[in-house]
Parts: structure tokens; C-alpha cells; sequence
């Protein structure tokens, strides 16, 4: 299969997504200009320029806007070069969007907006540039949350998304943007709410989100030279929760660490770790164990910056811990930030 | 009262559009002091006007929005009595299957599309219908309904921007009745700066009109659906009006023994009911008798009745279909 970068598989999806649908438009800050977030949506601009323009600031506006367009029948895809904005944008998504269908009885039709929304990490991308609200999101009825962690997700989750029925935000993580995997030529869209089984291990089992999925990679190679064998479950929609294949992994490993790319508190990790309390209770050898960020905003000072983000080493130490094994410097496994500025 | 050019026939059809919507909502706020409508309910008694003017300007296949007082526009767009007191009984046949409620309306068969409780939402939506006609060419309309308040929300003035930037056609009608649940206009914008001049700001075409009158409403609509129609621009139209019961309920906020307005403030508004404004125009033309007025409010009026005892005796949703539509 051939090998495509993240950015490039988004934007083949886009484009083929668009000539199999009319409906669809894009739109978002930049959207049509030769940078075209990252390159992912130049070539749709080239190909569509009527249906892929720039957006004015007005996060909540168009929200609402891309619901009265779709309640008409278009497909909305907004893009947000910086995840932070959608938060302005929460209104319209959460009181109307996700609760359309619902609200109205299923009389008014189905609103399938999707918004696109790129998560910055590292090179002092800050307290308003790096967050990821994929847990608040995820707890609202009606919305579907995706975290693509590889090439082959982002191309995938999107096509599902630009032909589904209902509202979806996928989250890109920047760190992501440039790493490479093989990504299937046809429209093949990966369903919502099936985990992606990455590395299958008998030891521990480690769910992770977005980019933590290739932290934990690294870390279960490492661990792999220690003789510990490391089970890598990615859900790739934190809404629809794929349980089953969770619990499965924790049957079989007993041991859990979960893994995500924002903070502790009310988050992802708590709910994987919740449901596992709950209805895997009796698998466990050990202690639940979450990896978030830290729990402050995200700092911009570089050495700050390296204490906040959690990484590949405290993956393998946090994994050695729960084995009962004495943990040890592993800061030469961890990844160089790719992420470069300014912008 | 305007003297106007309106077809005889549209006079006497707003007319009993008027008498629908007004004892509709009156039957309603009765029928729901008796506790059996649980939903937070905006009655919209004495802005008929609005609703009926501004719908019969409108053809069949133009859209509309609302917001929580959505009941007058609900009805004047050609959505039924029975669905409506049917959603507020919370039974399965109303409009959005008593699980939207009073503040959630939806009737797509007669182009309304829907109504939404929080400020600025319905006005956003209607934009983006307009966003979709332009992109299709369609010679269609988008209409969005709210008050006064919305002109408080930042949402507001991102999609005039907007519209006013794509060339949209869609209508912004604000009910400007001068309260926002019991806040006065003037402690909530400043002085001297009217809506209608800060929308005129942003470049689009602006019509204002006394919104009690009906047979004005429409033909001011009218001018502002055909300058949207023709032109694919944002049109923006001004109505002041007046509630005559509270802000959420059945009540008169006197009876009630509320302060932020008077007895005699309202009554002041209702020597301009719509409903006897457009009475004595029918009477004026010879348009109607007496006799055939108070017989049609009488057919009317009990056709609104049997409409709210069918949904009553209508089943609830089942609980076990809780969860439809959810995801």
C-alpha cells in the first residue's frame, strides 16, 4: 500500500469525499490559500473552488450557519486551525447542533456537520494554543468525537465522517501532521466506535488517544527489549467508546494504563478507567494508572514545556511500575518534537 | 390604519390567520394552567401581527426560525394547533414528538424548520439556509425570527456580517417588544442607538414598522422578500410590538404582582391589539359584517378546542423509545 503522510491522507479524503458528494463545502480560516492548513486542503480549494472559501472570525455564527446549511441539505466540513477557537464556537455545536435530531423528535431532519480541529503541542504553542477538549465534547449525546492517531484514521475517520448522518469533530494532533503510514487509495471509511487494536501484548495494555499512540509505540518497543509485552488499544472515537474491545485487552493483560493527550480531571482517562472499574473490575492484577497532561496550563518556557507533556518514558516507567519492576532513565527513547513554529 | 392596496381576499385570509394564532395561544395559556403542559412556555398573545404579516409575505417553500416565543410563527408559517398543543402535552403525535417541547418546534412540510431557546441560534441557522439557497441558486428566502435581546449577542452581528459579505437572502425580522424576560430595553442598550441603525452599519437594506399593524407588517415584508428575493441580499425588518402575558407562562405579570412593568403600560398596548386593528379594517372596506366576524372567531375558537382535546387524548411517546434519534 503506499505510504502517505497524515496531512496528505486528510486531504485525499477530502477531495475524494467531495467529488463522490456535492453537498460538501469547506470552509474555516485560510482554507483556500496555497498554505491550506497544512496543505490538507490545497488541493480541494484547486479542484472545488466554489465550495472550499475562507471564513470570517465568528466561530459561534458559523456554527449556527453550517446548521441552517445543513438542515438544507449540505454537508458542512469547518475547519479550525487551532482547536482552541472551537471553543467558541460550543453554543451552536452543543445546544443545537448534536441535539437536532433528537430534540425535534428525528421531524427536522439530520444536521451532519463535521468540524475539523488541529491540537497544537510543543514549541511554546502555550496555555490557548495545545488544548484538546475531546472529553467535554464526547460527553454531549448526539456528537461523535474522533482522534485519528495514523495516516490510514485520518483518511478514514474523515470519509466516515463526510458521509455520515450526524455531527462530528475529529481531533488532528499537529504533532501528527508529518508522520507517514499507509493509507488505502479507495474511499474506505474506518467506522466510528471500533478500537484499533495497534500492538497486541499479553502484559499490559495501554489505551491511548491521538498522539500518545505513537508515545506508547515507542514506549512497547523499549518495554519489548525488557521482556514485557505491551498490548496498544487506540479507540479512535472517545464517542462512540468501542467498551468491548477495551475490556477484551484488560482480560487478557490484567493491567491497564490509559493514556491521553489532555488533562486527568473528568477526562478521558477517568472514563476508561471508570468503565473498567465497573465492568472489568475482576481482570485487574493491578491498579488502574492514567497518563495526562500535567495539570496546570500548558507552559511555553521549553523546559516547562518538557515537564508538562507526558512521553514515551513515562509510558515504559509508569508500565514497569505496575509490573513491579524498578523503573529507570529511559529519557533517550524519548521523540524529538517534528513540531517546528512559528506558526 | 393603513388604507392599503392589499388584495381583499389576503385582508380577510390575515385576518383569520390573526384569529388562529390569537386564541390558539389564549386557549393554550389557559388549558396550561392546569399543570399538565410541563414545558416552559412563551406565549406570544398580542405580537400576532408580526408573525402573520411577515408569513404571508413569504411563498410556501421559504424557510423560517424562531426562538422561544416561537408559538405565533409556528402558526402563521401553517404549522397546526393540534401538533402544537400536542407537543406541549408532551405526546408522541406533536411536532417534534414531546421531546423538544414549547422551545422546539419543527414543521418541514410548511417550511418551518425549526425554533431554539438559546439567543442567536435560530438567526444563525436561518443564515446558513440562505448560505445553502445561494449556493444552489435557489430563489429562495430564509427568515429568521427573534427579539430584541438578540441584538445583544455577539452571534447577531457575526451573521449580519456575514450575510451582508456572501449576499445572502435571508430576512431578519426582530420582534422588538422591549423586554428581555424582565429587563427593559434601556438597561440593556444604549440610548439613542437603535437596532435597525446598527444593523443599517453593516450595509443592509433596513425596513421598520409599527408590528401591531398587520396589514403594514405585510406589505413592508413584502418590499423586504422581494428586495431579498430579487437582489440575493440580507434584508433586516424592525417590528415593534408588545406580550401581554409574562415571559414564560400563562399569567399577567400584574396578576402576578410584578413590578418591572405596569397595568397601564399594557393597557396602553392593548388599545393597538392587532387582532381589533384588522377587525376594523375588514369593517371599513366592507370587507366583513359584525355578524360574520364574530362568526368566524366562533368556528375558529372551537376549532382550536377540539385540535387541544385530540392531543390530550393523544398517547404518550413510549418510554421504551427513549433513546431514538439520540446517536
Amino acid at each position: 500500500m503506499r505510504i502517505l503522510k497524515y496531512k496528505e491522507a486528510i486531504s485525499e479524503a477530502t477531495v475524494q469525499a467531495m467529488e463522490a458528494d456535492n453537498s460538501i463545502f469547506v470552509t474555516g480560516h485560510a482554507v483556500d490559500y496555497p498554505s491550506g492548513i497544512f496543505g490538507s486542503t490545497t488541493a480541494a480549494a484547486a479542484r472545488f473552488p466554489d465550495r472550499v472559501f475562507d471564513c470570517p472570525s465568528m466561530e459561534n455564527g458559523f456554527a449556527g450557519i453550517a446548521v441552517g446549511a445543513a438542515a438544507m441539505g449540505k454537508r458542512p466540513l469547518y475547519v479550525f486551525p487551532r482547536a482552541d477557537f472551537m471553543f467558541l464556537s460550543f453554543d451552536n455545536l452543543l445546544n443545537l447542533a448534536c441535539k437536532w435530531r433528537y430534540m425535534y423528535g428525528g421531524n427536522a431532519g439530520r444536521v451532519p456537520i463535521v468540524f475539523r480541529a488541529i491540537v497544537g503541542k510543543g514549541w511554546g504553542q502555550g496555555a490557548t494554543h495545545s488544548q484538546s477538549p475531546h472529553a467535554p465534547l464526547a460527553h454531549f449525546p448526539g456528537l461523535t468525537v474522533a482522534l485519528p492517531a495514523t495516516p490510514a484514521d485520518a483518511k478514514g475517520l474523515l470519509l466516515s465522517a463526510l458521509t455520515g448522518q450526524d455531527p462530528v469533530v475529529i481531533f488532528e494532533h499537529r504533532a501528527l501532521y508529518d508522520t507517514e503510514g499507509p493509507v488505502d487509495e479507495a474511499m474506505t471509511p474506518i467506522p466510528f466506535g471500533k478500537a484499533n487494536i495497534v500492538r497486541e501484548g499479553s502484559d499490559i495494555t495501554i489505551v491511548a488517544t491521538s498522539f500518545m499512540v505513537s508515545e506508547a509505540l515507542v514506549a512497547a518497543e523499549e518495554l519489548a527489549a525488557r521482556g514485557v509485552s505491551v498490548e496498544i488499544i487506540d479507540p479512535r472515537t472517545v464517542r462512540p467508546l468501542d467498551e468491548k474491545t477495551i475490556l477484551a485487552s484488560v482480560k487478557k493483560t490484567g493491567r491497564l494504563i490509559v493514556a491521553d493527550t489532555s488533562w486527568e480531571l473528568c477526562g478521558f482517562t477517568s472514563e476508561v478507567a471508570a468503565l473498567v472499574a465497573e465492568k472489568g473490575f475482576h481482570h485487574l492484577k493491578a491498579p488502574v494508572r492514567r497518563i495526562a497532561l500535567a495539570n496546570c496550563p500548558a507552559p511555553v518556557s521549553m523546559k516547562l514545556e518538557e515537564a508538562f507533556y507526558p512521553k514515551a518514558s513515562t509510558l515504559a516507567n509508569a508500565a514497569l511500575q505496575l509490573l513491579g519492576k524498578a523503573s529507570t532513565d529511559m529519557a533517550h527513547i524519548d521523540q524529538e518534537s517534528l513540531f517546528k513554529g512559528p506558526y | 390604519m393603513t388604507e392599503s392596496n392589499i388584495a381583499p381576499k389576503l385582508l380577510v385570509q390575515m385576518h383569520r390567520e390573526l384569529l388562529r394564532v390569537r386564541h390558539a395561544e389564549l386557549a393554550l395559556a389557559e388549558r396550561y394552567k392546569q399543570q399538565e403542559m410541563r414545558t416552559p412556555t412563551h406565549f406570544g398573545v398580542g405580537q400576532e401581527a408580526v408573525a402573520v404579516g411577515v408569513c404571508a409575505a413569504l411563498r410556501k417553500d421559504d424557510v423560517a426560525y424562531s426562538h422561544h416565543r416561537s408559538h405565533n410563527h409556528f402558526l402563521a408559517k401553517g404549522g397546526s394547533v393540534y401538533r402544537l398543543a400536542a407537543e406541549l402535552f408532551g405526546r408522541e403525535t406533536g411536532c417534534s414528538r414531546g421531546r423538544g417541547g414549547s422551545v422546539h418546534l419543527t414543521d418541514l412540510s410548511v417550511g418551518f424548520v425549526a425554533s431554539s431557546a438559546i439567543l442567536g441560534e435560530a438567526l444563525a441557522a436561518a443564515t446558513g439556509s440562505a448560505l445553502s439557497f445561494k449556493m444552489d441558486k435557489a430563489n429562495r428566502v430564509s427568515t429568521a425570527f427573534f427579539g430584541d435581546a438578540v441584538a445583544e449577542e455577539g452571534a447577531f452581528y457575526e451573521c449580519l456580517g456575514y450575510a451582508a459579505l456572501m449576499k445572502l437572502p435571508v430576512l431578519y425580522v426582530c420582534e422588538n417588544n422591549g423586554y428581555a424576560t424582565e429587563s427593559p430595553l434601556a438597561i440593556r442598550q444604549p440610548e439613542g442607538v437603535s437596532i435597525t441603525g446598527r444593523v443599517k452599519s453593516f450595509g443592509i437594506e433596513t425596513f421598520y414598522v409599527d408590528g401591531n399593524d398587520v396589514c403594514a407588517v405585510y406589505e413592508t415584508a413584502a418590499k423586504a422578500v422581494a428586495f431579498a428575493r430579487e437582489h440575493m441580499l440580507p434584508v433586516f425588518l424592525e417590528c415593534t410590538t408588545y406580550r401581554w402575558l409574562e415571559h414564560v407562562g400563562p399569567h399577567f405579570d400584574h396578576d402576578l404582582g410584578r413590578t418591572y412593568r405596569d397595568e397601564a403600560e399594557l393597557q396602553d398596548w392593548q388599545q393597538k391589539c392587532p387582532v381589533r386593528r384588522s377587525e376594523t379594517v375588514l369593517l371599513a372596506t366592507g370587507l366583513a359584517t359584525e355578524a360574520e366576524l364574530e362568526g368566524w372567531e366562533a368556528a375558529i375558537k372551537a376549532e382550536i378546542e377540539a385540535d387541544i382535546e385530540r392531543a390530550y387524548a393523544d398517547p404518550w411517546p413510549d418510554p421504551s423509545q427513549l433513546f431514538d434519534n439520540a446517536s
